[in-house]
């Protein structure tokens, strides 16, 4: 602001516009993924070396990338949605009740999940975007009633046993060059389960949405400033209402992806996904002020906090309690991080 | 609808609580005209402007668009763009969070995808076009405000629009891009291009200007061709009464008094505070009215800001009458009776949910302290008293500030520093974007205040305010202060030369 | 930031209104209302609901027992917490959601003291009163650690307190070693329970101090303006000499120490902690008090008193459906269809449209005749 427009005109404009807010915090958190992963594989050497190790971080956490996904939509939007977690659960549960006791089939629990999601979408969005109720305590009732109804269907966990859903539930699609040799020398080849496939498949569409399409760059529009946004004729409401939407489909096929790996329903499924799902938004470089965001950051943030329990655990604080803090510890260093880089960027304009 | 008329507004009503914001309002404008609409802050004009654009909903009247029959109904900004209205408002209204061609484009384009290489090459051609230094790739937010201004001005004028509303644009621009401005307001008229010009600068209304359209306390007072309506009337229509004349508010008056020796109020030595601002002396004398002048971006307000301890200060001495202090944080200032009116009224200024009363008595209240708060007949007192005085229009003490009028507000402020009784009162750009009347109001205040003995520094971008006011400027460019002038000195060229930096003129 | 002020149309048309409408606006109209249609509820549904007896506690003491008291007694926690809450709301335009987690942390470290570092104690190893302060110093630090994130590095609230949310009860598993201490001196119980031969539970005496100390400070300093000024236009107040970081983490650390009183109200009830489970959900009926007190939660200007009124009609809400045996379970699912009502017509939006048709409404009668 100092600079009036004359200064600009002399001044090195290309070096100083290199980066925006998105891109410097992407570059960060990749950065810091790969960094903390090949040191891991430096000094702790054996697990985290193998392939497959690697892999499972994906194949534990798939639901929970699609759901951090959706919640990096949200935020990008201005906007926070703390139901994701309780949708999961909720769908976990009617499914597996469904699937045992009312003779459903893959396809019921399919439109289950993505209907239990569409409901959740529809009323939420609606009651943030068009009566503009903030969408913390709106987002908040819808986890309360989530986890209320969830024990209403059942108090009890269920187990699944139909067969095409454990047959699907135990597909292993092989990754062929990353598999490794035995101490007998045998090869194992390193495999992924379908829901890895499924979430990464979410990470690339919805990339190229917000990249590319009118509706992904309403989204930082109105996040960024949205009486401007008005003001420049983007439908504000309607740009809300689809955030709020896309994030509750993709916790009800986040909650179809982690039934997937679990195979049961249970009142204690995916607690505290929320939480996880808003840390790694976060860690992935989505700032929750709104504008500022990328999905490909939130696949590394899902990456990152795991590796660090992983990490932690490794180094041989494997009490329970350690693992949280540890989420917290690094939660708290990469805001600071954010808080401090996005500080310095402003006061030197 | 009128023979050659782009754009009528029969009867527009709208009420805000308690003001009538709008009364009957008729608006009519014509192909290839520049039309200024003018009048007081609280007049009407930018409500009219929401109005049309679809922010705020009316409560009567109907609009009409040429090439549309019957009226049209505008819910929102987009449907005023649908309709081939387009508008620059006061405020920047560009996302800071998107590039600079994103920020040309968003909202107008047809289809779903963004083409990226498309809408890069057409914005650099676009700011290429009106020299805009800014990359089409540049995040927006790291742009100065001025570049902010020209981007929003090129998104609208690259619309294919059949009318143009300009609110109060030129604001944070330079004498060069208001040039600029012009010339493309120009080339749209040639094009048929209706034009609405809101602007409390009445030397650019007769620039570029047809027609004047004058609002006053919501209501319309007329239209008139520009060349019927010489300035002295154009002001007095505005203010309802015949202007008592500005030039009765002569420098004389307060130079007289001030003393030459003695000890100045406040006197800083090399201070330089994290802003940027470079190591600069200043002082100031009982009585005396002095004037901070340059450029937008100069260093003025850093200056100041300086001086009341509001950026961190990293060098320099401050006395004030003659015994060192230290000031580094705004409540030191305050404790030495100085005053500091923001040049960012809404950001700084007020507090906006607040009511009057708290605004007014915000200041000193915190120099009471924390554990003795005002009780509230006393805090009305003050209040009451201080409403009459500067005769703020508000409906009552309780009424939140961000509900009244930009002049108003201003004068909300103006009471809060009074009410502390500071012996040395800063005013940063007091008059900007306020109507004439509360202009000459505060000037008028500015002199009452230094023949009372107090000392008071006046930041204004308009110079003719400054020579009425001030009888020492301190001329600032590129963050330094590059010449003093006083006396026979102080003359409008003598001035435009200095800040244009002609060194042989000064020093 | 260009700032397009919304105003509430129902003031525009008549500048002479109608008591009804005047009461509507007022920000208390929606708590109290929430707690008249409770009220009502109940006394149609079941009068007996309000009955209050005399019985027998545990200890041989006649107490008073019934509802109304459970529900006074039982709201003690959500009140202060509201209350704090709604300070920090109020400056920082955001909440705080580590209240509970910072709870089972204040809750644990007074046992653990009260207990010596024992697992189970039958009398107290240091004066009741001084752990309770220490607990509070404690709590205090956490709110200011809090605050300092909020205020220092401008991070917003609810992603700062989440660091606490998720650390908080492993911080206090780690302060009792992974121990469920239990305290079984009765002079510990007396702030949770009764006092003896007081019928009326100790915990109302608690909060009504609070009340009471809160009045004072709103009364008799100015926090309530200072906040205020803050959380509107921190820029502003800043120039008019305030510190608004020091402002923000001294609402912080107020909301610490109420955290810290409510966690000692709590393990004073059983004399024992289960730190995973202790308060679990309480921030977010805290926010909601917040809300239903009519206050925005973006900050700005606030009214304690709805926060607290608020607080009540939730527990009022908790304890209807319990009466009625919605398992404790289900419980939050009652509470989101209930609270999604309230707010949908507190929303400006609907109270605006719902203005509007009455209007016309009017209007069309006033035709017609």
């Amino acid at each position: 602001m100092p600079n009036g427009i004359t200064l600009d005109k002399k001044g090195h404009l290309k070096s100083r516009t290199a980066m925006s807010d998105t891109m410097l915090l992407l570059t960060i958190t990749v950065v810091v993924f790969f960094v903390m992963y090949f040191s891991a594989v430096l000094f702790l050497g054996g697990g985290f070396a193998k392939t497959q190790n690697f892999l499972n971080i994906l194949n534990n956490n798939a639901s929970l990338i699609v759901l951090s996904v959706g919640m990096s939509i949200v935020m990008i939007t201005g906007g926070i949605d703390i139901s994701v977690g309780g949708v999961t659960c909720l769908v976990c549960m009617v499914s597996a009740v469904n699937l045992e006791q009312h003779g459903g089939n893959l396809l019921t629990v399919v439109l289950i999940s993505l209907g239990i999601g569409l409901a959740f979408g529809v009323v939420q969005g609606f009651l943030v975007a068009y009566l503009e109720i903030q969408p913390f305590i709106v987002s908040l009732a819808g986890m309360f009633f989530a986890k209320g109804m969830t024990t209403i269907v059942s108090k009890e966990p269920v187990r699944v046993t139909n067969e095409a859903f454990l047959a699907v539930k135990d597909t292993r699609i092989y990754v062929p060059g990353l598999g490794s040799y035995n101490k007998l020398g045998e090869y194992i080849p390193a495999y992924v389960e379908v829901g890895v496939v499924v979430a990464l498949l979410v990470v690339v569409v919805l990339f190229c949405v917000l990249r590319w399409t009118k509706l992904g760059r309403n989204f930082y529009a109105v996040g960024g400033n949205n009486q401007s946004a008005n003001m420049l004729g983007i439908n504000v409401k309607r740009t809300k209402f689809m955030a709020h939407l896309l994030c509750s489909m993709l916790a009800g096929l986040g909650g179809l992806l982690y039934f997937l790996h679990v195979g049961s329903g249970d009142v204690a499924n995916a607690a505290g996904d929320e939480m996880n799902a808003i840390a790694s938004s976060i860690i992935g470089g989505t700032l929750l002020t709104g504008g500022v965001g990328n999905v490909v950051g939130t696949l590394f943030g899902v990456l990152s906090l795991n590796t660090i329990k992983r990490i932690v655990s490794s180094l041989g604080f494997d009490e329970a309690w350690w693992s949280n803090i540890t989420v917290a510890a690094m939660l708290c260093l990469f805001l600071v991080v954010q808080s401090i880089v996005l500080l310095r960027k402003n006061k030197k304009k | 609808m009128q023979e050659g008329a782009v754009l009528e507004m029969r009867g527009i009503c709208k009420y805000f609580p308690g003001v009538r914001a709008l009364q009957d309002v008729d608006f009519t404008l014509r192909e290839g005209e520049i039309h200024a609409l003018m009048g007081e802050n609280g007049a009407g004009k930018s409500t009219l402007i929401k109005v049309l654009t679809g922010v705020y909903p009316k409560d009567g009247g109907e609009i009409r668009i040429k090439g549309v029959d019957g009226a049209v109904s505008i819910h929102s900004p987009q449907d005023a763009q649908n309709a081939g209205i387009s508008t620059v408002y006061q405020e920047i209204t560009l996302c800071p969070n998107l590039t600079v061609a994103e920020n040309m484009y968003i909202g107008r384009t047809k289809g779903n995808l963004t083409n990226w290489k498309e809408i890069n090459k057409g914005a650099a051609k676009i700011l290429e076009t009106l020299g805009i230094p800014a990359s089409p790739r540049q995040q927006l937010g790291a742009c100065s405000i001025a570049v902010q201004q020209m981007v929003a001005i090129a998104r609208a004028v690259d619309m294919d629009c059949k009318v143009l509303i300009l609110d109060e644009p030129t604001s944070s621009l330079d004498e060069q891009e208001v040039e600029k401005l012009f010339g493309l307001m120009r080339d749209l008229k040639a094009k048929g291009v209706g034009i609405i010009f809101v602007t409390h600068f009445l030397d650019q209304v007769y620039e570029v200007c047809d027609r004047i359209t004058v609002l006053r306390d919501g209501g319309l007072v007329g239209e008139y061709v520009i060349e019927d309506l010489p300035r002295v009337r154009l002001v007095s229509k505005m203010l309802g009464k015949e202007l008592d004349d500005m030039a009765d508010i002569k420098k004389d008056v307060c130079t007289a008094e001030v003393s030459v020796d003695g000890v100045p109020v406040l006197e800083a030595e090399g201070l330089s505070s994290s802003a940027g601002i470079k190591p600069f002396d200043f002082s100031i004398r009982k009585g005396e009215v002095n004037g901070l002048t340059g450029l937008l971006g100069s260093g003025r307000s850093e200056c100041v800001r300086a001086i009341f301890g509001a950026d961190h200060v990293t060098a320099g001495t401050v006395k004030m009458n003659g015994k060192p202090v230290k000031i580094s944080k705004p409540l030191d200032a305050m404790k030495h009776g100085i005053g500091y009116l923001p040049e960012d009224r809404k950001g700084d200024g007020i507090v906006g949910d607040l009511s009057v009363r708290e605004n007014i008595i915000l200041a000193l209240q915190v120099m009471k302290g924390f554990f003795r708060p005002f009780s509230r007949a006393q805090a009305e007192a003050f209040a009451d008293e201080y409403i009459k005085l500067l005769e703020i229009k508000t409906a009552s003490s309780d009424t939140p500030v961000k509900s009244l009028s930009g002049g108003n507000q201003q004068k909300v402020i103006l009471a809060r520093w009074l009410l502390t009784n500071p012996q040395y009162l800063i005013l940063d750009e007091p008059t900007r974007g306020i109507d004439i009347g509360t202009k000459v109001e505060i000037q008028k205040l500015v002199l009452k205040l230094a023949s009372e003995g107090k000392s008071v520094t006046f930041i204004s971008s308009e110079i003719d305010e400054m020579l009425r006011t001030c009888s020492r400027l301190v001329v600032m460019r590129d963050r330094k202060a590059v010449g003093e002038l006083s006396g026979e000195n102080l003359t409008q060229s003598q001035i435009m030369a200095t800040i244009a930096g002609g060194d042989e003129s000064c020093q | 930031m260009p700032v397009i002020v919304k105003e509430p149309k129902e003031q525009v048309k008549k500048p002479q209104e109608s008591f009804w409408k005047r009461m509507t606006r007022h920000q208390l109209f929606i708590p109290l209302a929430a707690l008249a249609l409770l009220v009502l509820f109940n006394l149609i549904a079941d009068p007996s609901f309000f009955a209050v007896s005399i019985k027998q506690n545990s200890l041989g003491n006649p107490v008073l027992s019934g509802n109304i008291i459970s529900v006074l007694d039982n709201a003690s926690e959500l009140v202060l917490l509201a209350i704090g809450m709604t300070l920090v709301t109020a400056s920082s335009g955001g909440q705080d959601i580590s209240v509970g987690a910072t709870m089972a942390i204040a809750g644990s470290v007074i046992l653990r003291m009260v207990c010596g570092g024992q697992v189970s104690a039958d009398s107290p190893c240091m004066p009741i009163l001084l752990a309770v302060l220490i607990g509070i110093f404690v709590s205090m630090a956490f709110g200011a650690f809090n605050g300092a994130l909020v205020a220092y590095f401008k991070i917003q609230p609810m992603v700062a307190t989440l660091i606490m949310f998720t650390a908080g009860r492993s911080i206090a598993a780690w302060i009792n070693n992974n121990e469920l201490p239990i305290m079984n001196d009765v002079s510990f119980k007396y702030a949770g329970t009764f006092l003896p031969g007081i019928p009326v539970p100790t915990p109302i005496f608690i909060t009504i101090f609070m009340v009471i100390v809160f009045w004072a400070l709103l009364k008799f300093t100015n926090l309530g303006l200072y906040t205020q000024a803050v959380g509107i236009n921190a820029n502003s107040s800043h120039l008019n000499g305030l510190n608004p970081q020091m402002i923000k983490l001294l609402t912080y650390m107020i909301l610490g120490a109420c955290v810290a009183v409510a966690g000692f109200i709590r393990v004073s009830r059983s004399g024992s902690i289960n730190y995973s489970r202790i308060a679990e959900n309480i921030e977010m009926d805290a926010i909601l008090a917040v809300a239903l007190g009519g206050n925005s939660l973006s900050g700005g200007k606030f009214n304690i008193y709805g926060s607290i009124i608020g607080a009540y009609v939730i527990q009022f809400l908790t304890t209807t459906l319990y009466k009625y045996e919605v398992p404790s379970t289900a419980l939050p699912a009652y509470k989101a269809v209930v609270v999604i009502i309230l707010v949908v017509l507190s929303a400006p939006v609907v109270r605006e449209k719902l203005s509007h048709m009455k209007r016309t409404a009017g209007k069309t009668v006033k035709e017609a005749t």
